[in-house]
């Protein structure tokens, strides 16, 4: 997990805003993170932080206008931001795909499952009907759905939710990608269930060799899945480290908070009864807190932290916070990689 | 004696066919489950989606009507109740929703939701009513002058708070909470959790508490029931049933839980396959098909539901 070579994934400075009626909500507000080949990054916060925005900016995904997607997402050294709409085609599907969180409604109700997975391997690789048919088959096959050869004429309707998220990881799977986006792939699941898909990525992911950016906000996923966290909160990223640093030392007071706030199996004893929480609520996207945009949920706020936002403070490779607690301790307040939330 | 009795409670849901709308079968949502809660305790219930632990949760209230059983609470058999006499009951048996979007009416302002309970059962002065609600939306963390305000306005934390300010306004003895904190974020769910427990040591309340999330089950339960196809497999208090758990589907359910802690390595038991139709439920033990250490017993003969000492019961051939 060197930082040497070049990046698959460099996203950097990216800013993703849109227009509504109410006024301009920067959903996305000056994100940068790196992902390298075959590992799998978590990004985590709770819901309204940009996650998933994040993610559809990447693949481009959104409407535009109302939105607006400003930055630069380099994949493989290109800016996917400058392609024209035939070329980011060419990218979605084959080098970069996407699992969705509910496959319910990210299924094509009207198209069999064979369908909708077999269209990737025709358009991106150029296969014949047939063949594609049989590569979707064998996809079904690999993500473990029982009777493939049957299950590959029915409609998602015919199948659980289980299933139904493997046949969506199966198409997101089918064209050998180089990097998947998956946004909450078990949050609609059974935890039995998601015992399963989490073990099947795994494992899937190993075989393929490719790189996740995993979307969640639920953290013991993270802990058993990715390598590095990125935490965001109210549309920047707030902390970055592996994932054992993370969990073990974190270095912002809101990833202490979530960290704090999530009750874990057998240690009740330890913690009492009161779970540690973060008081008031996220921050309207429409009216953002001067300074940074913690403060107000924050125990340690200081008096700077209500004027201005703190810039991001490297800590090593891929260990960086943006705190001005943290700031003040290291002196050192150099910014990293762009200008990582400087207004 | 128990605060609440429930005795082989049965729901079974009717399914119809055709233009006479034969009943073709029957969806066996709750099947002969029975438990008790003592005053002042929180009993978990848990179980995947499907397991029937809503319908316990709505059967015991009567939201509906169960197919058989007993459901004796404070004294009283609820089931044997007419309807007069079960809402005067309901006073004390109150219930949190899931869903803070879909459980408040939208027309109604947060005074108007708080004091639909007192309006109903205790009969108040209008200025008795305003300071009652003040005092009970102070109680679980809210502005006594957000009063007339409309709950789209508020966020989904504070919706809950307003469902629970509801269920207080009477007193009760018993909060059904079906799934409260599942539809919120974790540091808004931790706030929840806390008022409950709070709340709990101030009156004295008892809690059923239903949800799928094994780990804010453990946190605030005394006791923990687990759920499959609409039977109770396993009921212990909460310390013996995560540390010493002896059904095949809790340990697998326990060792499928995410834990936030990447050094912690352990073994996971994957089931294979989906929870079963409960329209069509296999023959023996519900969960044969799915067990991983399933005997020719286990198809054959349904276990019984029995203790086995210590208040640990259990409904399992392999003990």
């Amino acid at each position: 997990m060197s930082a040497s070579p070049a990046p698959l994934l460099a996203v950097q400075d990216l800013r993703t805003r849109f227009h509504t009626l109410e006024g301009i909500v920067n959903a996305v507000d000056g994100v940068d993170f790196d992902i390298h080949r075959g590992e799998t990054v978590g990004l985590v916060g709770e819901s309204g932080c940009g996650k998933t925005v994040t993610a559809l900016s990447i693949l481009q995904l959104l409407r535009c206008p109302p939105a607006e997607i400003q930055g630069r997402i380099l994949f493989r050294g290109q800016n996917l931001l400058e392609l024209d709409g035939e070329e980011i085609r060419k990218i979605r599907g084959q080098a970069i795909s996407m699992i969705f969180q509910e496959p319910m409604t990210s299924l094509n109700p009207v198209l069999t499952i064979g369908d909708q997975i077999s269209e990737g391997s025709r358009v991106h690789g150029g296969m014949t009907r047939q063949k594609a048919w049989r590569w979707a088959v064998e996809m079904l096959r690999r993500v473990q759905i029982p009777e493939p050869d049957a299950r590959v004429r029915e409609y998602p309707h015919k199948l659980s939710g289980g299933m139904r998220q493997r046949a969506m990881i199966a198409m997101a799977l089918s064209c050998k990608p180089q990097l998947i986006l998956a946004d909450e792939p078990t949050t609609a699941l059974d935890v039995t269930i998601q015992a399963q898909i989490m073990d099947l990525m795994l494992r899937l992911k190993e075989e393929i060799e490719t790189a996740v950016v995993l979307i969640t906000h639920d953290l013991g996923i993270i802990a058993e899945m990715a390598s590095r966290v990125v935490v965001m909160y109210a549309g920047k990223v707030m902390e970055e480290a592996p994932v054992k640093e993370l969990f073990k030392d974190p270095r912002h007071p809101y990833t202490r908070g979530l960290l704090g706030s999530i009750p874990v199996i057998g240690r009740k004893a330890q913690t009492g009864r009161r779970l540690h929480e973060i008081p008031g609520v996220v921050p309207s996207l429409l009216r953002m807190p001067q300074g940074c945009r913690f403060h107000p949920r924050c125990p340690e706020a200081i008096d700077i932290c209500r004027e201005q936002e703190s810039s991001m403070v490297s800590l090593g490779e891929h260990r960086r916070v943006s705190c001005w607690l943290e700031a003040k301790n290291t002196g050192k307040e150099a910014p990293t990689r762009g200008q990582g939330g400087m207004e | 004696m128990a605060l609440l009795e429930v005795q082989n409670l049965k729901k079974y849901f009717p399914v119809k066919k055709g233009v006479l709308s034969r009943t073709i079968g029957f969806v066996r949502a709750v099947d002969r489950v029975s438990f008790s809660i003592d005053q002042g305790e929180t009993l978990g219930l848990v179980g995947e989606s499907g397991c029937g632990k809503t319908t316990v949760g709505r059967s015991i209230l009567r939201l509906i009507e169960p197919t058989s059983g007993q459901v004796r609470f404070n004294g009283q058999d609820l089931l044997g109740l007419d309807r007069e006499a079960l809402r005067r009951v309901r006073a004390s048996l109150q219930i949190i929703f899931q869903d803070p979007f879909s459980s408040l009416n939208p027309r109604m302002n947060v005074g108007q939701i708080i004091a639909e309970p007192i309006k109903n059962h205790l009969e108040t002065s209008t200025a008795g009513i305003k300071e009652r609600v003040a005092h009970l939306m102070e109680k679980v963390g809210l502005h006594p002058e957000q009063m007339s305000r409309y709950p789209h306005e508020f966020s989904g934390g504070q919706r809950q708070r307003i469902g629970i300010a509801r269920a207080l306004a009477l007193n009760p003895l018993l909060i059904i909470c079906d799934e409260p904190v599942s539809a919120l974020d974790v540091s808004i769910q931790a706030q929840v959790i806390n008022l409950l427990a709070q709340l709990q040591e101030q009156m004295n309340l008892s809690y059923l508490f239903i949800a799928h999330d094994l780990s804010v089950v453990e946190h605030i339960s005394n006791r923990v029931a687990v759920m499959y196809l609409g039977n109770i497999v396993e009921l212990a208090n909460d310390q013996e049933l995560y540390r010493n758990p002896l059904h095949p589907y809790t340990q697998a359910l326990l060792s499928a839980v995410p834990i936030p802690d990447p050094e912690v390595q352990r073994k996971r038991i994957i089931l294979q396959g989906d929870v079963p139709s409960p329209l069509n439920p296999p023959a023996g033990c519900a969960f044969h098909p799915r067990c991983h250490k399933r005997q020719d017993i286990c198809l054959l003969q349904e276990p019984e539901f029995q203790v086995l000492g210590g208040d640990h019961w259990l409904a399992c051939h392999l003990r």
